[in-house]
């Protein structure tokens, strides 16, 4: 078991938050839509695995490579 | 003639009006955001105000405060560019009742073209050719009965929609079930209306547009622009005229564009937006109510200042005269995104040299030392080339975009390198689809 910490690639806001802890998903999954430059910018899961962690909220202000969510293998 | 405009925009397209205001002899009024400080169009322009705050509903979007500098400054006019306010036609009433003049049509017709399936059926009623579709669709089995006259694969799209957000594509009765209900919730969303209509779906069409100008009587084209090269549903190069295609299977498009224009009173530039399939028809999409991006490309090519067109024509001025297509224009927009990923990229601008050449025209609202967020588009310049060959219009881009020295952001200059030494791009064998392919094929 490995934990993914999933980064922001970019800088922006948090537009709405689709996982949440405990929810099984699969690579590719979006955990979450990130809104910058006037562009939706989903957040997809890198790996087949369970949510631990969610750590932002929505309209949260992110910086680029912060650590947007966790996810376990 | 107007004595003073407010410019309701910022960046490339606020220095652009500024630039046609100067040379009419008309004072320029911009406003600015915290965020854009020290842009460097704000000290060319006759008086420059500060708004508050950095996000665009303090600032661009915030009517009241617009309001209070129309009145606050006496601007007789105010010119909206294109985004934020452009197309709002409560803002273009709003300005009339402030007693200037909105640079664009009449609110009416923004509001007409602003609802798709208004506008479609306008096309329709007027004999501008439109590719099957349906009206507003109120259910499932509606969705599924309009299907079946239509034919799949159909397209679902939201009326109140722009920018390509909320368009579910279905090629069954299962998969058009599922794509009207996420059609729906994505479009509630993102412009408050659920509301939908279907479009039969073009496989890898060209997006041609059309470039129209009336007086609310009388109106002219000014040729095509190939505007296929897109990611996301936003343009990255657009050209005219148009690769590979004969003058005379355009030349009745344009006059239908035309024709259309005058029949519904048209009063300003605008854009007819259409698909072209592989068969060889033409399919309305939307159109634009305002000035657009890529206008560049057509005053190269025709000589015809766009942005003074515009203004001449809220001022009651007229048409211009119609003018020949000369040579071959070509626009790439230089954007703040990862070649690779095309993922948009913010920081300070350490670095922005745009190139000096022969035969290219820069555009850019940004300078070194401006700083790139995340609050308004990533566009940072574009370069309009112009030759008497397409060839030639694209060697002048290709060797702009190399000259071009960007430090402090992440751009897309290595992606229209790609593009424009590309032999499909350069065979012309363009469509929607052609950017996604080039993209995959690394």
């Amino acid at each position: 078991m490995a934990q993914h910490e999933v980064e922001s690639e970019v800088a922006g806001t948090v537009w709405k938050v689709e996982a949440k802890v405990g929810d099984t998903v699969a690579c590719g999954d979006v955990l979450m839509i990130l809104e910058s430059m006037k562009m939706e910018i989903p957040v997809e899961s890198p790996v087949d695995g369970k949510v631990v962690s969610i750590n932002v909220a929505v309209e949260q202000a992110i910086e680029e490579d912060q650590v947007l969510a966790v996810v376990e293998d | 003639m107007f004595q003073r405009v407010l410019i309701a925009n910022r960046g490339v397209i606020a220095r652009r009006i500024v630039r046609a205001l100067n040379s009419l002899g008309i004072e320029s009024v911009v406003v600015y955001s915290e965020a854009d400080q020290g842009a460097p169009y704000l000290a060319e322009a006759t008086q420059a105000i500060a708004l508050k705050g950095v996000s665009a509903a303090e600032s661009y979007l915030n009517v009241d405060v617009l309001e209070g500098v129309i009145r606050k400054t006496g601007a007789d006019a105010v010119h909206p560019g294109y985004g934020f306010l452009a197309e709002n036609a409560g803002f273009a009433r709003r300005v009339a009742a402030c007693g200037a003049r909105f640079i664009g049509p009449a609110p009416d017709l923004i509001e007409q073209m602003g609802d798709k399936v208004c506008a479609r059926q306008l096309a329709v009623e007027h004999n501008f050719p439109c590719h099957a579709g349906s009206a507003l669709i109120a259910s499932q089995d509606e969705a599924l009965t309009e299907a079946a006259r239509i034919g799949y694969p159909v397209m679902v799209k939201p009326a109140a929609g722009g920018g390509g957000i909320g368009m579910q594509v279905a090629d069954s009765d299962a998969s058009l079930r599922q794509a009207f209900s996420r059609a729906g919730v994505m479009a509630e969303r993102a412009f408050g209306s659920a509301a939908v209509y279907l479009e039969r779906w073009i496989e890898n069409p060209r997006h041609i547009e059309v470039q129209v100008l009336g007086d609310g009587k009388d109106a002219m084209h000014l040729y095509e622009r190939e505007c296929s090269v897109q990611r996301r549903h936003q343009k990255v190069i657009e050209e005219s005229p148009a690769p590979g295609i004969d003058r005379a299977e355009l030349e009745p498009v344009l006059n239908r564009a035309r024709q259309f224009s005058a029949d519904i009173g048209y009063d300003s530039v605008g854009t007819i937006e259409t698909l072209r399939g592989a068969d060889g028809a033409y399919g309305f999409l939307e159109m634009n109510t305002r000035i657009q991006v890529e206008h560049g490309v057509t005053e190269m090519v025709t000589g015809v200042d766009l942005v003074s067109a515009q203004i001449a024509l809220a001022a009651g001025l007229g048409l211009p005269k119609t003018k020949p297509l000369v040579g071959h224009a070509l626009e790439v927009r230089v954007y703040a995104e990862d070649s690779r990923t095309l993922m948009p990229s913010t920081g300070q601008l350490s670095c922005f040299r745009p190139p000096q050449l022969h035969g290219v025209r820069v555009e850019t609202g940004m300078a070194q030392g401006q700083f790139v967020t995340q609050h308004y588009d990533p566009m940072l310049a574009k370069l309009i080339s112009v030759g008497h060959t397409r060839e030639m219009a694209i060697g002048r881009a290709l060797v702009a975009c190399r000259a071009f020295e960007i430090r402090g952001v992440n751009t897309n200059l290595a992606l229209l390198q790609k593009i424009l030494t590309d032999p499909v791009f350069i065979a012309g064998n363009i469509d929607t689809g052609y950017l996604d392919r080039l993209l995959a094929k690394t």
